[in-house]
């Protein structure tokens, strides 16, 4: 008994766990690229990891908290550019192929020893070297606090702070969308998802707007890299493809172009991998199970439900939980 | 596919264009690496060549610094036991007898007291010795030297010098037989012998890359799980020839098989019903993607996460025309090659073939011809898998060692190769594949070898810049 309410202690930590937030941070990005606009962005965790760099590194060379959250954010916009530039002309698949690459190739950057000197390497950059000036911040007093079964310290990196912080920029950042979504704006990009001709006909600039909504989204990225980086250290090798196809998953299972859909997604998938996982853990441990599998079999076999998970809610269910059939950017093409 | 197929003259013209373009990040990025030549040329004891595997340790602190005095045990499975002791300025290397897996140990006592081995830190690291290349192995010590994620962390091959506690990522995938090139000075040899790796690399990738895009090609489907089916064939060849013992010709044969089916029930069980639905393209690419997902962690599962061989004898070396590779390279260079003719032959001269290339022109056309496109798409993915799970299997015995992570690395390369060529066309992907290859190894020359892949991903953006339709490809179709 003891052993099912840890299990379910963990889940409901994990729904509102600060990497949950991130991956909600990240997927509302990804929700203005492809939920809105249409765009197939394969790279959301390379913005992450610029913007965690931008961050870590900017706290490294001295600057104040908020200096480094904008630097993190203008890194995101560059990549956004950079990478709109050749492709947004082109068809759906290049942009995938290309932000797919370009994500790769910033991690293989940040990983090699040519800039180790900022990056860290593979190694990466750890968490006391950037976090102080995020803990200054907290305005909680020391201690620990308890609210029903989850306990954590008032600040420090898994803390209440963390957690306030992070669901905060989360309700800012769904304000934000909801508000520029329901413009005038917002309905030009719900257009060039539907019949990019069509709005190009009426005169708007596609490629412009379509620039905008990559950079947007991709500025929204780079902050959710830095609220994934604030519990933990800044590692490369654990912001790869991995961390894309999360958040694709999280966006498709709350519903794309929705505003809370990305939200809920997050804290569903996160509680039902989490559940999943430990429940698997305590099976192997303590039933016959443990000798077919092992506590590492559980990590692969979980990664292929997720695959799996992902392939069915496409093929299925490809408005998610609270999307609209109607306003499905897939029918793009 | 040939309906309006450009003279040679102006093809030649755009293979220029596309090399020029090659070239551009290698002259960019050659300043950089020039500094990390330098620093690399400091000799160390043991320099692998083609029939010496070599096993380098080192002692790093929390600044990445080498520490000095350190002794290091390697033992192997043979009873092989040397001690090494560190110095301050190169890994200490010393030369294994046999490829395989050695243990290195470190002695906590000879340590300095003011940099201890870590809580938790294992002292053991296991590394993998393969002819011709360094496997190294890192210890990180000092108070603050954070712990290693996973037990099989700080064991790469092949990887730069402070790449340390590496996840087994990257490096270990490509590692070379030939070794890191880019410690060697530059002389017309080195770049002949990269010359010659890049077209063996070229060619295993253009037997896997002319598989994605036929697939592209009669489907209009970017196949981002087509790299685990790569992976698929070298895990399944480990399985089959190492662990079973099947002898290789048999191993081979029914691990091309297997995957032949896995394409075959891919299409009948996903691809033709979804088609049936008329599921959007952009749908089913995120469907391969779930595929990739899901096939990467069965890879995983199969073979779990280290880096393994799929022939444990030791590679014989062979020099032709000045280029030493592996027998099995260049066995795995004749056997491309004779697929890849085929598959010329098969397109140009077959009716099936004939059928593909229209169906892949115009599939409305061809269906009122009396062609079945589904039946051509059902040849078009068991073709596609059984040459990417045959490719990726020579890939692994000629390259000596694979991890699970091959297929998504290889994934952005064919992308980058078939994209270089021309989206959907087959000749394109040949083309665009051997350019990569070159690319890939030549690169090896003047920047890091952690960043050659880079290099071709950098190639990619730069061709979508300035001709998004690749050498051989037609405009209308990138829209």
């Amino acid at each position: 008994m003891d052993e099912f309410l840890r299990i379910i202690t963990q889940t409901l930590a994990e729904l509102i766990a600060p990497t949950t937030a991130a991956y909600a941070i990240a997927a509302i990005g990804l929700n203005l690229h492809f939920g809105y606009t249409g765009l197939l962005n394969m790279g959301q965790a390379g913005f992450m990891l610029l913007g965690a760099y931008g961050f870590g590194i900017a706290t490294i060379a001295g600057a104040p908290f908020g200096l480094a959250l904008l630097v993190a954010v203008v890194a995101g916009i560059l990549f956004a550019l950079i990478l709109g530039l050749p492709t947004l002309q082109l068809r759906g698949d290049y942009l995938a192929i290309v932000t797919i690459s370009a994500a790769e190739i910033i991690r293989w950057v940040g990983r090699s020893t040519w800039l180790q000197e900022w990056t860290g390497g593979a190694s990466g950059l750890q968490g006391r070297d950037f976090k102080e000036s995020f803990h200054l911040l907290s305005p909680l007093p020391d201690g620990r606090t308890a609210i029903g079964p989850l306990e954590y310290i008032n600040t420090g990196s898994d803390s209440w702070w963390t957690r306030i912080f992070a669901w905060g920029l989360v309700a800012l950042i769904l304000v934000f969308v909801w508000l520029i979504t329901r413009s005038p704006w917002g309905r030009v990009l719900k257009g060039i998802r539907e019949d990019e001709d069509a709005v190009r006909a009426l005169g708007k600039n596609v490629y412009s707007y379509k620039m905008q909504a990559l950079v947007l989204g991709g500025a929204i990225g780079a902050v959710g890299g830095v609220v994934y980086a604030l519990p933990l250290a800044i590692a490369p090798d654990a912001m790869g493809r991995t961390m894309t196809f999360f958040a694709w998953t999280v966006l498709l299972l709350g519903g794309a172009a929705t505003v809370f859909g990305p939200v809920l997604g997050s804290m569903i998938f996160f509680a039902a991998y989490m559940l999943m996982r430990t429940g698997m853990r305590s099976l192997t441990a303590n039933t016959g199970l443990g000798d077919v599998i092992t506590t590492t079999n559980v990590e692969q076999i979980g990664g292929m439900l997720v695959g799996v998970t992902l392939m069915l809610l496409v093929i299925f269910r490809p408005q998610g939980i609270l999307g609209n059939k109607k306003e499905l950017a897939f029918n793009v093409r | 596919m040939t309906a309006d197929r450009p003279p040679i003259a102006s093809v030649a013209r755009r293979i220029l264009a596309a090399l020029a373009i090659a070239a551009a990040p290698v002259l960019l990025t050659a300043p950089p690496a020039a500094a990390s030549v330098d620093a690399q040329t400091v000799a160390t004891d043991c320099q692998p060549d083609d029939s010496t595997a070599c096993v380098a340790a080192m002692v790093l602190d929390e600044e990445n610094e080498r520490v000095a005095d350190v002794d290091l045990t390697i033992s192997g499975a043979s009873g092989f036991s040397e001690t090494i002791t560190t110095t301050a300025d190169a890994p200490a290397s010393i030369a294994v007898p046999d490829v395989g897996r050695y243990t290195v140990t470190i002695d906590p006592a000879t340590l300095p007291d003011d940099l201890p081995l870590p809580d938790g830190a294992p002292t053991e690291l296991e590394v993998t010795a393969q002819s011709g290349a360094t496997a190294r192995a890192a210890f990180r010590v000092g108070a603050g030297a954070p712990a290693p994620s996973t037990p099989t962390a700080t064991a790469t091959q092949d990887a730069g010098e402070g790449g340390a506690p590496a996840v087994d990522d990257g490096e270990g995938v490509g590692a070379a037989p030939e070794g890191d090139a880019s410690k060697r000075a530059l002389t017309l040899a080195q770049v002949w012998q990269q010359f010659g790796s890049g077209i063996r690399f070229g060619l295993l990738l253009a037997l896997a890359s002319i598989g994605l895009n036929l697939i592209f090609g009669t489907t209009g489907l970017s196949n981002f799980a087509h790299g685990e089916q790569f992976a698929l064939g070298a895990a399944l060849g480990f399985i089959f020839i190492n662990q079973v013992g099947m002898p290789l010709w048999l191993g081979a044969l029914v691990t091309i098989a297997i995957c032949g089916l896995t394409g075959l029930a891919q299409d009948a069980g996903i691809w033709r019903p979804l088609r049936r639905r008329n599921t959007p393209i952009m749908q089913l690419m995120i469907v391969t993607i779930g595929l990739s997902i899901a096939l990467q962690y069965l890879i995983q599962l199969l073979i779990g996460g280290g880096s393994e061989r799929i022939l444990s004898s030791n590679p014989r070396p062979l020099t032709l025309a000045g280029v030493t590779l592996s027998t099995a390279s260049w066995l795995s260079m004749v056997v491309a090659i004779v697929c890849i003719v085929g598959i010329a032959w098969f397109l140009t001269r077959t009716r099936i073939g004939r059928a593909t290339r229209a169906v892949s022109d115009n599939p409305a056309l061809a269906a009122a011809t009396g062609i079945d496109p589904d039946k051509i798409v059902r040849v078009v993915w068991v073709m596609a898998t059984s040459f990417a799970a045959l490719a990726g299997l020579m890939w692994g015995i000629s390259y000596g060692a694979f991890n699970w992570q091959l297929g998504v690395q290889l994934l952005l390369l064919m992308f980058a190769a078939v994209t270089l060529g021309g989206l959907g066309t087959a000749f394109g992907a040949l083309v665009g594949s051997i350019l990569i290859g070159l690319v890939v190894e030549l690169s090896n020359l003047v920047i890091q070898s952690d960043l050659r892949y880079a290099s071709a991903l950098v190639i990619l953006i730069l061709v979508l810049l300035f001709r998004p339709q690749g050498i051989l490809g037609r405009r209308e179709r990138i829209g």
